[in-house]
């Protein structure tokens, strides 16, 4: 076969170029549509949309009490804005800032934002830590895709989880990476894969730990998150001073703490395997843990509004890759409402 | 991408080769192969490059879970090469096979748009490493059936080359579509399903298929019968399984299997050299992703240097002096001081590593196995190298967890220099060069 072949088992050279260079300008055609088309929708997504809430660029800060803020995701020039409504009047007009982020979070003057652009050879990330203003006080280059952010209620910690991924096609190998940063003496503890973990009351040690979902306690030492082992997932509380984990319960993600301190809200894996998560609160003094009215399947750190109310995002009906924000109480009863269309990374201030 | 499932060992030359005198220095399927390869591998490289942001962003899943799908993954694929290889051989076929295999995984793409549950998506990518697994023995195949056996060194090396550098253009392709339209996965999936339909396409036309009409029956006892590209003389009974098996009974292709699986057996996944490297380097966290580049890039100048050398002074030779330079990195990430050279240093040993053993092994194969079942061959030598990498794999993280990654890396590499001295006493020529 080192010579072409001249039998009939093939077509002329001359009609396979042919074919060839025809299925090139289809296939090339075909994907330049898509391409457009997937431009032009990212254009119209930066334009205004009829019927979509108001949304006006203004001063937002973080000094601002009785507001909400969140990440904004209404088509406009504002899409991805940090954005603030009253907290009494979720639905009306939103105030949106000039930054802009994939993740935020903010407690008592300190703002954490994680961006993420698309350079040519691999994404960028980034997260940025900001003064009561919005203005960056600090960035800091991170692994991988942004998943979450927290501030301790005090503002003086701050922590965020990314995704980081590598390697190969379909070899899916992903791992998370937490870091904290004291924003006091601005040390930043890249990793709590560092700490020493006490596991059902053992010491812990093993390759594949992974940390998602830090909630802060207000005593800026005590935090909790999820712990990913050997294909389980537990709920740790940790000691910022004494950099050590202890593991309460298993198959709990994504905690977060109760204001006065005695709940975590957490998304519960309730089909092993999936992606299919239910919203539960857990008492800690008992450990009962409390399914919400929720029945739609969550994959978000929660963020409780007061003592007695919980807000998530959901996916948008009908919208790939948007998202609303809604909340539900925190007592397993009543029903879920429509807190923001449009948006994700609810803060309240 | 370059790294699961490739055919592994390496092999000897036996005296036919030189039978005619004037030949192109390089078989055209060769080219054709090389060129359907670097085409696919734009396309799944595009997918590779965006899936984690796509599943993170858009869907808005944890993808911790999704990993843990790994591992099934690759048993698959290794699995689906010896069925892919046995088939190739059975049907005579060897580009019908490889053809399904490469549109397999092109359906796969557009597939992964309608799909936005975590289960639908693991099937999905389970069927597009299917596709793989399929076509990676046939391919490999008619790249061995094609080429003068003292040519086979350099040809594997063109299609490697050629593989990498698709490699390399597709992330770069996907991040241009993501500049272009944000948030246009879509797009990119779309964009993608369309490479891949190319490479099929150029595939079907180029790539010579069986010939029904070269032999009449009977003609295997024609003297030097000629071996078309892409299958088996004619005139045989089909191939059976049984007869696949016997394979095992030749001593050469046992001793390349055993080898190949021997040093896949310390062979550390290249995310942990990665990890490792990172680690020691003290590199900043976003220079990750990079990394593997690094290793890419040196795999692809060298590749075709390397085959050509494995054909000059032996392919087992150059196997070999590839595991040396593989455990010269090892030794580097265990004591070199962490100066700014080393991650350079690291990766182009990383890179020699596969330059000198990727397609070096498949070269060391033709002169071992029959034509007639040179793709089972192929996948009998590569899935016992990729089931030890993947033992090596559990293993390695298990002994991280106990000892820590420095007495791991260590063992790795004690275990490298016995399985390469134990492959080096195995594999001495003995009938001229390796």
């Amino acid at each position: 076969m080192t010579t072409e072949p001249k039998r009939n088992q093939m077509t002329p050279l001359r009609r396979r170029l042919i074919v060839l260079v025809t299925a090139v300008l289809l296939l090339a055609g075909l994907g330049t549509g898509m391409v457009l088309r997937a431009a032009d929708r990212a254009d119209r997504a930066n334009r205004p949309q009829a019927g979509g809430p108001a949304v006006s660029g203004g001063k937002v800060t973080l000094g601002q009490k009785d507001r909400l803020m969140f990440v904004n995701a209404a088509a406009g020039p504002h899409r991805t804005a940090v954005a603030s409504v009253p907290s009494t009047e979720p639905g009306s007009g939103r105030t949106a800032s000039d930054l802009k982020c994939a993740r935020f979070y903010a407690a008592a003057g300190t703002g954490v934002c994680l961006q993420s652009d698309t350079g040519v050879l691999k994404q960028n990330n980034r997260a940025l830590l900001l003064d009561s203003d919005l203005r960056t006080r600090h960035t800091y280059s991170l692994a991988g895709t942004p998943s979450r952010a927290r501030v301790s209620p005090s503002g003086r910690f701050v922590a965020w989880t990314v995704f980081v991924s590598g390697e190969s096609y379909a070899s899916a190998f992903f791992s998370t990476r937490t870091s904290v940063l004291d924003t006091r003496t601005m040390k930043l503890t890249p990793s709590l894969e560092t700490f020493a973990i006490d596991l059902d009351g053992r010491s812990y040690k093993a390759a594949d730990v992974n940390y998602w979902g830090v909630t802060f306690a207000a005593d800026d030492d005590t935090f909790y998150a999820t712990l990913n082992t050997d294909n389980k997932t537990y709920l740790v509380r940790g000691s910022l001073s004494r950099q050590t984990v202890t593991t309460l319960i298993e198959n709990v993600e994504c905690p977060s703490l109760s204001p006065d301190g005695t709940r975590v809200a957490f998304k519960k894996r309730v089909l092993s395997r999936t992606d299919l998560w239910r919203e539960y609160v857990l008492d800690l003094r008992t450990l009962k843990e409390t399914p919400l009215a929720e029945r739609h399947s969550v994959d978000d750190q929660a963020t409780w509004l007061d003592d007695e109310t919980v807000a998530y995002a959901l996916p948008a009906e009908g919208k790939v890759g948007a998202s609303d924000l809604w909340s539900v109480p925190a007592n397993g009863t009543g029903t879920p409402r429509l807190l923001i269309a449009g948006a994700s990374s609810p803060a309240p201030l | 991408m370059y790294l699961t499932d490739r055919s592994a060992p390496a092999g000897a030359d036996t005296e036919r080769g030189r039978r005619r005198g004037l030949r192109p220095k390089v078989a055209p399927v060769v080219l054709v192969l090389g060129t359907v390869s670097l085409i696919t591998d734009i396309s799944s490289e595009m997918v590779t490059a965006v899936l984690p942001l796509y599943l993170v962003t858009t869907l808005g899943f944890s993808p911790l879970g999704f990993g843990a799908l790994d591992g099934v993954y690759n048993g698959v694929s290794a699995l689906v090469q010896l069925t892919g290889g046995h088939l190739a051989d059975r049907a005579r076929n060897h580009k019908l096979i490889a053809g399904l295999g490469y549109g397999l995984s092109a359906l796969c793409k557009p597939l992964l748009l309608l799909t936005s549950s975590i289960g639908a998506l693991g099937t999905v990518l389970a069927l597009d490493r299917t596709g793989k697994g399929l076509r990676t023995a046939p391919r490999d195949a008619m790249i061995s059936l094609s080429t003068p056996s003292d040519r086979q060194g350099r040809a594997f090396g063109i299609h490697r080359a050629m593989d990498t550098t698709g490699a390399m253009l597709g992330p770069l392709a996907a991040f241009l579509i993501l500049n272009a339209a944000a948030d246009g996965y879509d797009a990119v999936f779309g964009v993608s399903a369309c490479v891949a339909v190319l490479g099929v396409v150029v595939l079907v036309l180029f790539v010579p298929g069986r010939r029904q009409d070269t032999v009449p029956d009977g003609a295997g006892t024609l003297h030097d019968a000629p071996t078309d590209a892409a299958g088996a003389p004619q005139g045989r009974p089909p191939v059976r399984v049984r007869e696949a098996l016997a394979l095992l009974r030749l001593p050469r292709l046992r001793a390349l299997a055993g080898c190949a699986a021997l040093l896949g057996l310390t062979t550390v996944s290249d995310a942990f050299v990665y990890l490792l490297l990172q680690r020691r380097a003290g590199l900043a966290e976003e220079w990750f992703p990079l990394l593997p580049l690094g290793t890419a890039v040196v795999f692809l100048l060298l590749a075709v240097p390397f085959g050509a050398l494995a054909d000059r002074i032996g392919r087992h030779t150059v196997f070999l002096a590839g595991h040396m330079a593989l455990l010269t990195a090892y030794a580097l990430l265990l004591w070199a001081p962490a100066t700014p050279a080393l991650p350079f240093l690291v990766l182009a040993l990383h890179g020699v590593f596969y330059a000198a053993t990727d397609g070096v092994l498949p070269a060391a194969l033709s002169a071992t196995v029959p034509e007639h079942l040179r793709a089972s061959g192929l996948a009998i030598v590569g899935t016992s190298q990729a089931l030890a990498r993947f033992c090596c794999s559990l293993g390695f993280g298990a002994a991280w967890t106990v000892w820590g990654y420095g007495p791991a890396l260590a063992g790795s590499a004690v275990g490298l220099l016995c399985c390469a001295v134990v492959a080096g006493m195995v594999l001495r020529p003995k009938d001229g060069t390796g």
